[in-house]
């Protein structure tokens, strides 16, 4: 293959890479502030551009690794995949966060979160600034070294003799198309879109050309699926050890790099358009990764097969179709790889850009003396700030590659990264899942987990003796042995690799919750930290600004500077509609300076948006007062609210109180009314017959025996009549409460005697069995004996009559108990039904038939107003297996027990 | 009228909604546990791994978590009212 041929494609290739971004980019102008097209917001691109994650590493670097560790080297790609399965938990919540933040990086959402700390903006840019520049080097090694490949397959042709200045060309490059359309807008976001396109085209060429190589080593070079099966199974990757905690480990670093590593936080969260996407994505990007990773074996036992010894097994994708002579599929097969390095490292870059400028070079530009509050276009300064920063990291990039190039295997250097982004997880996860993480805490933890990845891992990887003394592996830091880089604590056994991770990770996230515990979170803190972990909670946040120290014109001038008149102009016109006013300015209102403040932090990010707000402001900030009013407010109206609910109750109550008494009135009204037509009619009745039997005596000529007899019934109908009178007359003497009583004191088994004796004359032909305790009432007790016994008399008469058992039998139970006294009267019979309980009281009252009553059905009235003459009361007990009467009174009446 | 949080019972759309996020949030577990597998198989005495079978049985739960996640992806990205008409 002609190395022009070769430069050729690259050029080619990029050339069509420009094309593309270029187009997108105009096709997103020309849309004219309705965003990019339709098919750019597409899911699939969002899940192709998701592919940065497959590096060079994993275009060439997994055949390597797979010869060296057999199937380890899916734990790269199984530990994203279950963070994807899993985006229901995290992923949908940084993205909507990101979202409702405007948040621009990993630092910025780190930073956002812990109370907008420029600090923790700084710490944890450095640490992704450290952990990426190897990593870009990685790629860049990886572009010179397929070159090499071809150079040393053509020993008449060309020779490539200095690999570092292939680097470098393709550092500049990238560095040109990075800055060409990575830093075209500083708009709200920081969405490119001509660049996730670009990257989504490498997505697809770098999976064809691997898939590619794969299907002709399978079916080509193997002779098919069974035949690799078989061939795997005999080559010296089946020798391949699984250790636990390499295989496990690995799966948690690598889902943990999915989520920190600056690119793939660019691409995974700010540069999504849609949380629907997100859906697709969960399992898509697994099936890329499936692919990606599908036929790394069979080229790795192939390559081992047919390469001769000594080949860099990093490089087998690339040797492997170049040594079989297949020059177009190695064409394919290096344009692969090189989209995978290009693509990192532009997205890379990008990423890290975006953090040194808004997290490094804007606040220091602003901390110069008169110069943050001038006038003067700030976008200017952004973006010139974020050309000179990709121009930078490329050139780190590049330094380290030209320091330490080709030491160690590519895979080792990935892996590094990955450890040393992770440290970011612990303050990350407790952001947005613990209200209780401080800045502090995530201060503590950064610190603390970054240099011990540094100590443990980042130095050691260049080499015993390059940075660290060897005498310092052996024995530790001015001897102290329990430092040793890889022996932290004495803890020597682990893998290298392991050890850093464990220990990083542990004294991380140790530091992060001890300190989070107990310092206590300043009052933007606190306001971040519900709005964070609380982000799919309707309603209205707590505000980060308590008043308007500034005023709008202000205001409007330094939005200018950084969204550009036109934008700055229209949001504040917004604002000011949005308030019911005309005009451009609006109140300065708390949440009008909320507003703006996130407006400006999806340009230049949290810290720097608050910081360059509180210059202006004078630092109106929220106070913890201001968090405790709200919070106060809040309580007072749940207070109030509860209390009217409670009145509300009441107010309920006491309706169906005056429901009830109504009723009760109606009641009273009808039974008015039904005791003059019953007291009427018990009248008429006897008078009748004394009328109609008295004519006939008048009109004489009777036997005598007749006139005895018609005399007789006169007589007894006047008795009925005066004891029916007399019971109206005592009745209405007990009911105006005018009685006389007459207190005496007797004993109670006495009373009880009395009243069966008297009670005997009703119904005298039924048997009627009597439990008593003679034991209980024998005591004395001093009241109107006549009137209790009267209603003792009126009880058991009731019983005798009514109690329709075969066997009819009357239990008396007496209780004492704190001065009252209650005697119970229970009898077997069944009882009164429950709708008549409440009425047996009333005059007149009976249920049953009047023949068989005989009475006027004033007894059990008259003893309800004795009762509460005697300052007690009678009442009927349900449930008690018959009809039960319970008669209650003061065991000793005094005057002041009487009933009104 | 059945999105509120609090609501302790809910249409059976609603309710379906709730189970699939369940499924959801239990998918990434399962297939930790089911990954960690292959270290329980201890190759016997003196051999060497089943690499070929370790690779058959990789890929097979890889597909099969991925099928599993885009069997969950379409009901959880339509939201749960949406869905209440078509099968209340």
């Amino acid at each position: 293959m002609p190395f022009d041929l070769l430069v050729l494609a690259c050029i080619a290739y990029v050339a069509i890479l420009f094309a593309v971004a270029f187009a997108v980019e105009r096709r997103t102008a020309a849309a004219d502030g309705a965003g990019p097209p339709r098919w750019l917001r597409s899911p699939v691109v969002y899940t192709l551009s998701l592919s940065v994650y497959c590096t060079a590493w994993t275009f060439y670097g997994a055949v390597g690794y797979a010869v060296r560790s057999g199937l380890e080297f899916l734990t790269i790609y199984l530990g994203p995949t279950l963070v994807f399965l899993g985006w229901w938990i995290l992923l949908r919540k940084l993205v909507r966060i990101a979202k409702t933040h405007r948040i621009t990086s990993i630092a910025d959402l780190v930073s956002s979160r812990f109370g907008k700390s420029p600090l923790i903006g700084v710490v944890v840019t450095l640490i992704c600034v450290t952990a990426s520049t190897p990593y870009i080097a990685l790629q860049l090694q990886s572009v010179s070294l397929s070159f090499a490949v071809f150079a040393s397959d053509t020993p008449a042709g060309w020779h490539l003799d200095r690999p570092a200045q292939t680097a470098m060309w393709v550092a500049a490059g990238l560095a040109i198309f990075t800055i060409l359309f990575g830093t075209r807008n500083l708009d709200a976001n920081e969405q490119h879109h001509g660049v996730v396109t670009a990257i989504a085209v490498e997505a697809v060429v770098k999976l064809l050309a691997l898939l590619a190589v794969g299907a002709f080593v399978v079916w080509g070079l193997a002779g098919g699926v069974a035949d690799v099966l078989d061939r795997i199974a005999a080559s010296p990757v089946a020798g391949w050890e699984l250790k636990p905690d390499r295989w496990t480990g690995l799966i948690f670093c690598a889902a943990a790099a999915i989520i920190t590593l600056p690119r793939m936080f660019q691409v995974l969260v700010v540069e999504n358009a849609d949380e629907r996407h997100l859906a697709v994505a969960s399992w898509a990007f697994p099936a890329y990764l499936l692919l990606m990773s599908l036929f790394v074996v069979p080229i790795a036992v192939v390559g081992l097969e047919r390469l001769p010894a000594g080949t860099n097994p990093d490089l087998f994708v690339l040797a492997l179709p170049l040594a079989e002579g297949q020059g177009t599929l190695a064409m394919l097969a290096f344009l692969g790889g090189f989209s995978a390095a290009t693509s990192m490292v532009i997205m890379e870059a990008i990423a890290l850009a975006t953090m040194l400028s808004n997290h490094v070079a804007m606040p220091l530009w602003l901390s110069l003396p008169r110069r943050g509050a001038e006038a003067g276009d700030l976008r200017r300064i952004v973006l010139v700030a974020r050309r000179v920063a990709i121009a930078a990291v490329m050139a780190l990039g590049y330094s380290y590659y030209a320091m330490a190039s080709g030491t160690a295997g590519l895979a080792a250097i990935g892996l590094i990264a990955f450890v040393g982004v992770a440290q970011i997880l612990p303050a990350m996860l407790g952001g947005i899942f613990w209200r209780g993480a401080t800045r502090a805490g995530a201060l503590a933890g950064l610190t603390i987990g970054f240099s011990v990845w540094l100590w443990t891992l980042y130095l050691p990887s260049f080499g015993e003796g390059t940075v660290i003394p060897a005498a310092v592996f052996a024995e530790g830091p001015f001897g102290a042995g329990w430092l040793r880089p890889r022996a932290l604590f004495g803890v020597g056994g682990m893998d290298p690799l392991i050890h850093a991770l464990f220990w990083s990770l542990a004294a991380n996230a140790g530091a992060f919750v001890a300190v989070s515990l107990i310092t206590f979170p300043g009052p933007l803190e606190r306001v971040q930290g519900a709005a964070f972990v609380n982000v799919f909670a309707e309603g209205e946040a707590a505000r980060g600004w308590s008043a308007g120290g500034a005023g709008a014109e202000e205001l409007l001038v330094m939005a200018q500077r950084i969204l550009g008149e036109d934008a700055a102009l229209a949001f504040f016109r917004d604002a000011a509609a949005a308030q019911g006013k005309a005009g451009w300015l609006p109140d300065i209102t708390p949440a009008f300076l909320d507003a703006l403040e996130r407006r400006l932090s999806g340009s230049v990010g949290a810290a720097t948006a608050h910081a360059m707000l509180v210059q202006i402001t004078g630092g109106a900030t929220v106070s913890v007062e201001d968090l405790m009013a709200v919070a106060n407010e809040t309580a007072q109206i749940m207070e109030y609210s509860a209390r009217l609910e409670a009145r509300e109750a009441e107010l309920t109550r006491t309706a169906r109180q005056l429901r009830e008494a109504n009723d009760k009135l109606t009641q009273l009204s009808v039974q008015k009314d039904a005791f003059l037509s019953q007291i009427s009619h018990e009248l008429r009745t006897p008078m009748t017959s004394i009328r109609a039997f008295s004519e006939i005596l008048r009109d004489g000529e009777l036997p005598p025996a007749m006139t005895v007899r018609y005399a007789g019934i006169i007589h007894d109908e006047a008795v009925r009549l005066t004891r029916l009178l007399d019971d109206l007359l005592d009745l209405s003497v007990l009911e105006n409460g005018t009685v006389q009583l007459a207190i005496r004191t007797a004993r109670l088994s006495d009373l009880i005697d009395r009243a069966l004796t008297a009670a005997a004359a009703t119904r005298p032909e039924r048997r009627f069995s009597v439990q008593r305790d003679p034991e209980a009432e024998d005591f004395e007790v001093t009241s109107d004996t006549d009137r209790l016994a009267q209603v003792f008399i009126n009880v058991i008469s009731n019983a005798r009559k009514y109690c329709d058992a075969d066997d009819p039998a009357l239990r008396i139970a007496v209780r004492r108990q704190g001065g009252q006294v209650t005697v119970d009267f229970i009898d077997n019979g069944s009882g009164i039904p429950a709708e008549s309980q409440g009425l047996i009281f009333e005059k007149f009252a009976r249920l049953t038939d009047e023949t068989r009553a005989g009475g006027a059905g004033l007894g059990l009235a008259i003893c309800r107003e004795i009762m509460q003459n005697l300052g007690g009361g009678i009442a009927y007990l349900p449930g008690r297996g018959g009809a039960a009467f319970r008669v209650s009174f003061p065991q000793v009446l005094k005057a002041g027990d009487r009933a009104a | 009228m059945t999105t509120l949080g609090g609501a302790p019972f809910v249409a059976p759309a609603a309710y379906r909604h709730r189970r699939l996020i369940d499924a959801a949030r239990i998918l990434p577990f399962a297939g930790f546990l089911l990954l960690m597998l292959p270290l329980a198989w201890e190759p016997p005495a003196g051999a060497l791994r089943d690499t070929a079978g370790d690779t058959v049985y990789l890929f097979a739960l890889w597909a099969l978590l991925i099928a599993a996640a885009a069997a969950l992806a379409p009901g959880l990205s339509r939201p749960p009212s949406e869905g209440q008409g078509r099968d209340g």
